[in-house]
């Protein structure tokens, strides 16, 4: 039956039928196209944060050149080298890393492998309040309360380990409670949420046909965990692991308040400290010229690295994803 | 002939108990480590409700202008602070969330699983990743250098960072509605864009309201992104298309460095409002996911 007559077989008065291969109407067809706009509006703003803040960044670029892996952070001088800030971020999110996952991963392998559900769930809620205490609450709380606290625990540590060569040079004297270690600890706080939470998934996705016959030849539910889990969760758990990375990287108003602003290279790590997102967050409103766009280069720069792991880890997470799902 | 000497049995299994102690040390430790996130929580919410129930009051909510930071707490409030976060916020929401559910509509409905949508949706995560100091940078490039500092930038700037959370929390929601709703629509001759609107959003509601909520949660806490957007002022501005405003985040953030008193005590006032603006957005998503599961069965 063609559309022709099926139209002309239409109760008069009623709504003309639309054929099959009629053009979808205008509304319809811009509905799509609204879309599609929400949709790339993720890469257009990907792209002009890249494009605009090298721009303004572009001064920077120019007169230092190779300059700005210098180790000098000097306004005063005009010295605007970016190495002290690479090298504090990059040992802050060591710390918070070393620190956050042995305890996430734990957490996630209790949720999954030990306690039924309804005790899982209270749980995750608790885990998951980390993430609600916003980020200048943590700073607050680290520079008012947490660093004057931990202070005389590393003036200790510092006393007993002076001299000892490698200890020594790690967590020797000069001290202060506003520190790399305490930017590192307050970091792993923030993103042990993200990273248990993503653990969680991944580790969710072990067959229990798998651990069931694990069970079954008898091993015990670490021997399970050792021989079954961990080959299947271990690709994935290392992309939550790069994510809570770049969090931690990208982390900016918790470190900018504990870390101690001081742009110094050192293997100190209970002695103060700087990282990129601290420095901008404290020094952008007083800057002009060469040094405000020497702040938007470091931005320019931890824009790249967080792209650069989030990639890798978003890569990573999703391939162990579909070899899960046997695709 | 030679002959067949049985090898001595050797027992190769770890003795049992062992086996058994293992087994148990690694579950304490699982559960240390709980202990050990608990800790700190407890610790910073406790310190916080200790030293910020005080200061609060209606007069610390609603009056202003912030009072210098040598005058004690117990004069004038964060006033201003309240009402800019309100202001910027709201706009945020009001800018982002209709895109982000857009964009979540073309992944799922119409982009399906084509290299474009999929693409998309990946750059999503990633810009998730993206540190909101940079996003700070970037409406402070684009936006405050020709138009200056206003409530309106730090909207975009938390916007930017609202939008893939958005996006992501609705796809996912979007992918829970079963094909045969849609196909049903379609066999009654709607058209695609009004299978979409009146029978796949409205089924997702929940959820998607859900994910605004807690997205919205985590814009009101963040501080980098306003920094060079709205600058920090201590006068109310009820205008959030012009001039400098100034947010909760951003006073606590300045107070944090002082040594007074008086602005410490406001400090972690203005972080408990802060905390319970979370905690109250936080709350309303549950029992919004709450009802709507309810309504599912």
């Amino acid at each position: 039956m063609s559309t022709a007559t099926q139209a002309d077989q239409a109760a008069p008065g009623s709504v003309p039928a639309r054929g099959l291969t009629a053009p979808r109407g205008l509304a319809d067809r811009s509905f799509q196209w609204l879309a599609l706009g929400a949709g790339l509006l993720v890469l257009v703003i990907l792209v002009l944060i890249a494009f605009s803040t090298t721009q303004q960044a572009w001064p920077w670029f120019k007169t230092e050149g190779l300059g700005i892996f210098g180790t000098v952070w000097d306004p005063a001088a005009n010295k605007f080298g970016a190495t002290p800030f690479i090298y504090g971020t990059f040992v802050t999110g060591v710390i918070a890393l070393v620190v956050a996952v042995p305890v996430s991963v734990a957490i996630a392998l209790l949720l999954t492998q030990v306690v039924p559900y309804r005790i899982a769930r209270p749980i995750v809620y608790v885990v998951d309040l980390l993430a609600v205490v916003p980020s200048v609450v943590w700073g607050l709380w680290g520079i008012l309360v947490f660093a004057p606290w931990i202070q005389h625990i590393y003036a200790h540590i510092g006393s007993a380990v002076d001299g000892i060569p490698v200890l020594g040079a790690l967590f020797g004297p000069p001290t202060s409670g506003a520190s790399f270690f305490t930017a590192g600890i307050i970091l792993a706080f923030m993103i042990t949420p993200i990273v248990t939470s993503l653990s969680r998934e991944v580790i969710a996705t072990v067959p229990s046909i798998d651990r069931e016959g694990a069970y079954a030849l008898g091993a015990t539910r670490w021997e399970m965990i050792r021989g079954v889990v961990q080959p299947h969760s271990q690709g994935g758990v290392v992309g939550a692991v790069l994510l809570g990375l770049g969090r931690a990287v990208g982390e900016t108003i918790a470190a900018a308040l504990v870390i101690g602003s001081s742009p110094t290279i050192t293997s100190h790590l209970f002695s103060t400290g700087y990282s990129m997102p601290a420095v901008i967050a404290n020094q952008f409103g007083e800057s002009t010229g060469v040094f405000k766009a020497g702040l938007i280069g470091l931005g320019v720069l931890l824009f790249a690295f967080t792209i650069i792991i989030n990639v890798v880890a978003r890569a990573i997470v999703d391939r162990s994803a579909r070899r899960m799902r046997g695709e | 002939m030679a002959a067949i000497t049985e090898p001595p049995k050797a027992d190769l299994r770890e003795p049992a108990g062992w086996r058994r102690t293992k087994n148990r040390i690694a579950t304490v430790l699982m559960w240390i480590s709980f202990v050990v996130v608990i800790i700190p929580l407890i610790f910073v919410l406790y310190t916080v409700i200790a030293k910020g129930a005080s200061v609060i009051s209606w007069q610390f909510l609603t009056s202003g202008p912030i009072p210098p930071n040598v005058l004690p707490a117990d004069v004038g409030g964060m006033g201003p602070a309240v009402l800019g976060t309100i202001e910027i916020v709201a706009l945020a929401s009001a800018i982002t969330v209709p895109l982000g559910v857009l964009g979540a509509i073309y992944l799922n409905e119409y982009g399906g699983k084509n290299w474009l949508a999929w693409f998309i949706g990946f750059m999503a995560d990633v810009m998730t990743g993206v540190p909101s100091i940079v996003m700070g940078l970037f409406i402070f490039s684009i936006w405050v250098l020709h138009f200056g500092f206003s409530g309106l930038a730090g909207a975009f700037a938390l916007g930017a960072l609202m939008l893939p959370i958005v996006i992501r929390s609705t796809y996912e929601m979007l992918l829970l509605v079963p094909d045969t709703l849609r196909e049903g629509s379609y066999a009654l001759g709607a058209s695609k864009s009004r299978v979409t609107l009146t029978v796949v959003l409205p089924a997702a509601l929940g959820g998607i309201v859900s994910g605004v909520l807690l997205a919205i949660a985590r814009a009101a806490g963040e501080t980098a992104p306003l920094l060079f957007t709205i600058l920090t002022v201590t006068s109310a501005n009820p205008n959030v298309f012009s001039g400098p405003n100034t947010s909760l985040p951003s006073q606590i953030f300045a107070n944090a460095t002082q040594p007074y008193p008086g602005a410490q005590a406001r400090g972690w006032g203005a972080a408990l409002t802060l905390i319970a603006i979370a905690f109250i957005l936080m709350i309303a998503a549950r029992i919004v996911t709450a009802r709507y599961a309810r309504y599912q069965r």
